[in-house]
């Protein structure tokens, strides 16, 4: 039985970019050493979850307090959200090339101009989740005298996980995706397999790619999971 | 009290979770400054439109870097002037791409450094690459032939990576040479292209054929490689030949000797599948060879210049290239 002739070259290539995550592969531009393979694929790995990590750690710091602090405000939509949106159209690149006269490239460069994608989701929801609580839910909190933190952090908060975690995941998605670029910004990440098909090859190419999609499912099924343990029982969408 | 789980569950579902926005813009700057005359010294004599050519359309690629727009504009529009149907796709990330889109004739041709189609294509090591141009140049078209390609001859300028350093940095350590960083390279921090580090003709040759050793090596993309010394964060930085900030600013950078030939000079050549060649006639070769007749070292630099340091678009910096020279009307 052989396959499909029309499936071939597609398996083929896959094949190819599956082989190049394990076996280093020769390459025509090194002089002779070869390149890719596992020890350079972990590593590049872990360098593109540390570079995320950095930007993850900034976003949060940045939006969470602020979109809290709005949504339980129930004010500042115009910030919360048309800042968000307005912080997802800025180009990367020319946001590092912009900083880099300023405060050169490598970490801090690219945790910022990351952290600038990661940011409108974690806020926008964190607003939105927290404005959308049920207004005599809030009223009844502070009729037993609860002070306006408690009503935050005891009632606003846990009923607005699912949303708010729903924004940390989208931003996560978009940061280790993005983060791709770092190479371009002093810092190593899988993006060296992608930008570099001079020296890799398509296959390193593709092997790039099938290992950053890879990354950002991991993550996401992951922090679905933490979101599912953080929810409180009532709120839980019920799987019949 | 209790709360409504079907909005909830709208809001969910409501939420955009995918940015998945990898958009790489990268940021053209339009600037509208049109500079004032070329100093192209050779004057070749306008470019005669030929109506015959009308009924052959070309589309001319080049790399995504400035002085490969620069050059992707001048053939376009020179053979524009010729009379053909020309389109340009100068956005092709590296030579590997440029390559295959010429075979799949997703474009007609693109201008290639020598030294870049001996090493990359054909595997050359760097020291193997003749020094002269019209060595390299039939050594590549060799190759070329055999895959169906085929290479007009080179331009009078060349182009090579290089060493480059701030002129106090090459004083603190007196270095002229590559061979000069021996017991200092530790000490000092070396940026360059993301593709640098593993290319023989880069990274992996200085520290093969040099035994050299740096600090570190940070990737950047091509257009930070001035800003990361201006910036002081980098000690050394690959830099081209023909950057313009080398002459304009030659109190402030230097690029040392490559004393053992890591980076070999490349002069540019026109690679074209030989069927396109026929197909457009003899006026593709004459056009392409007439116009990069004038494409000196100092005039490439400038033109470079215009690009990069007066923010004019390649497109416009060409135009200009093509009218002083007298090619075009």
């Amino acid at each position: 039985m052989s396959l499909p002739l029309d499936l071939h070259p597609v398996l083929a290539s896959f094949g190819g970019a599956i082989d190049f995550i394990f076996n280093p592969q020769t390459s025509n531009v090194t002089g002779g050493k070869d390149v890719g393979g596992f020890d350079q694929a972990v590593e590049l790995i872990l360098a593109q979850l540390q570079i995320s990590l950095y930007a993850m750690a900034l976003s949060l710091l940045v939006a969470l307090p602020i979109g809290l602090y709005l949504g339980h405000r129930g004010k500042g939509e115009l910030i919360a959200i048309g800042f968000g949106n307005a912080g997802r159209a800025i180009p990367e690149l020319a946001l590092i090339a912009f900083m880099a006269a300023a405060i050169g490239v490598g970490v801090l460069n690219l945790t910022i101009a990351l952290a600038v994608l990661g940011i409108p989701p974690i806020l926008t929801n964190a607003f939105v989740g927290v404005k959308q609580v049920d207004r005599s839910t809030v009223d009844a909190a502070r009729g037993i005298g609860m002070t306006e933190f408690e009503i935050l952090r005891k009632v606003e908060i846990p009923l607005a996980i699912p949303t708010i975690f729903t924004g940390i995941r989208g931003s996560t998605i978009a940061i280790v995706a993005t983060a791709t670029i770092a190479p371009l910004a002093g810092v190593e990440s899988l993006g060296d397999f992608i930008l570099n098909e001079n020296v890799y090859g398509e296959d390193g190419v593709l092997a790039g790619a099938i290992l950053v999609a890879l990354l950002a499912l991991t993550l996401e099924f992951t922090l679905a999971g933490i979101q599912r343990l953080l929810t409180s029982e009532g709120l839980r969408l019920k799987t019949t | 009290m209790r709360i409504d789980q079907t909005k909830l569950r709208m809001v969910l579902a409501g939420v955009l979770a995918l940015a998945l926005a990898l958009g790489v813009a990268a940021c053209g700057s339009d600037d509208d400054t049109t500079g004032g005359s070329t100093a192209a010294e050779t004057d070749g004599g306008a470019i005669a439109s030929n109506p015959a050519n009308g009924k052959v359309n070309l589309t001319i690629g080049s790399k995504n870097f400035p002085e490969q727009e620069i050059l992707g504009e001048i053939y376009a529009q020179a053979l524009s002037a010729a009379g053909y149907k020309v389109k340009s796709d100068l956005n092709l990330g590296s030579e590997t791409v440029a390559l295959k889109s010429v075979k799949s004739g997703a474009i007609s041709g693109y201008p290639e450094y020598a030294s870049t189609a001996l090493t990359s294509f054909f595997g050359l090591e760097p020291e193997e690459v003749p020094a002269d141009a019209t060595e390299a140049w039939e050594k590549a078209n060799e190759e070329f032939e055999k895959e169906g390609l085929t290479a007009f001859e080179p331009t009078p300028f060349a182009s090579a990576n290089a060493v480059g350093t701030l002129k106090k940095t090459a004083e603190k350590y007196e270095l002229e040479d590559v061979s000069d960083l021996e017991g200092v390279s530790e000490e000092l921090s070396l940026y360059g292209s993301p593709e640098c580090r593993q290319r023989i003709d880069c990274l992996a040759g200085l520290e093969k054929l040099y035994g050299l050793k740096f600090k570190s090596f940070n990737p950047v993309d091509i257009g930070l490689r001035y800003t990361v010394l201006e910036k002081g964060q980098a000690d050394l930085s690959i830099l081209f030949t023909t950057d313009p900030q080398l002459s304009a600013e030659s109190d402030k950078f230097v690029i040392l000797e490559d004393d053992k030939e890591v980076f070999p000079a490349g002069n540019v050549i026109f690679v074209t599948e030989k069927a396109t060649a026929e197909k457009a006639g003899p006026d593709y070769e004459k056009t392409i060879l007439q116009v990069q007749e004038g494409l000196t070292l100092e005039v490439m630099q400038e033109l470079d210049a215009r690009v990069e340091l007066e923010k004019q678009t390649p497109k416009e910096a060409a135009a200009s290239y093509l009218e002083s020279a007298g090619y075009t009307g």
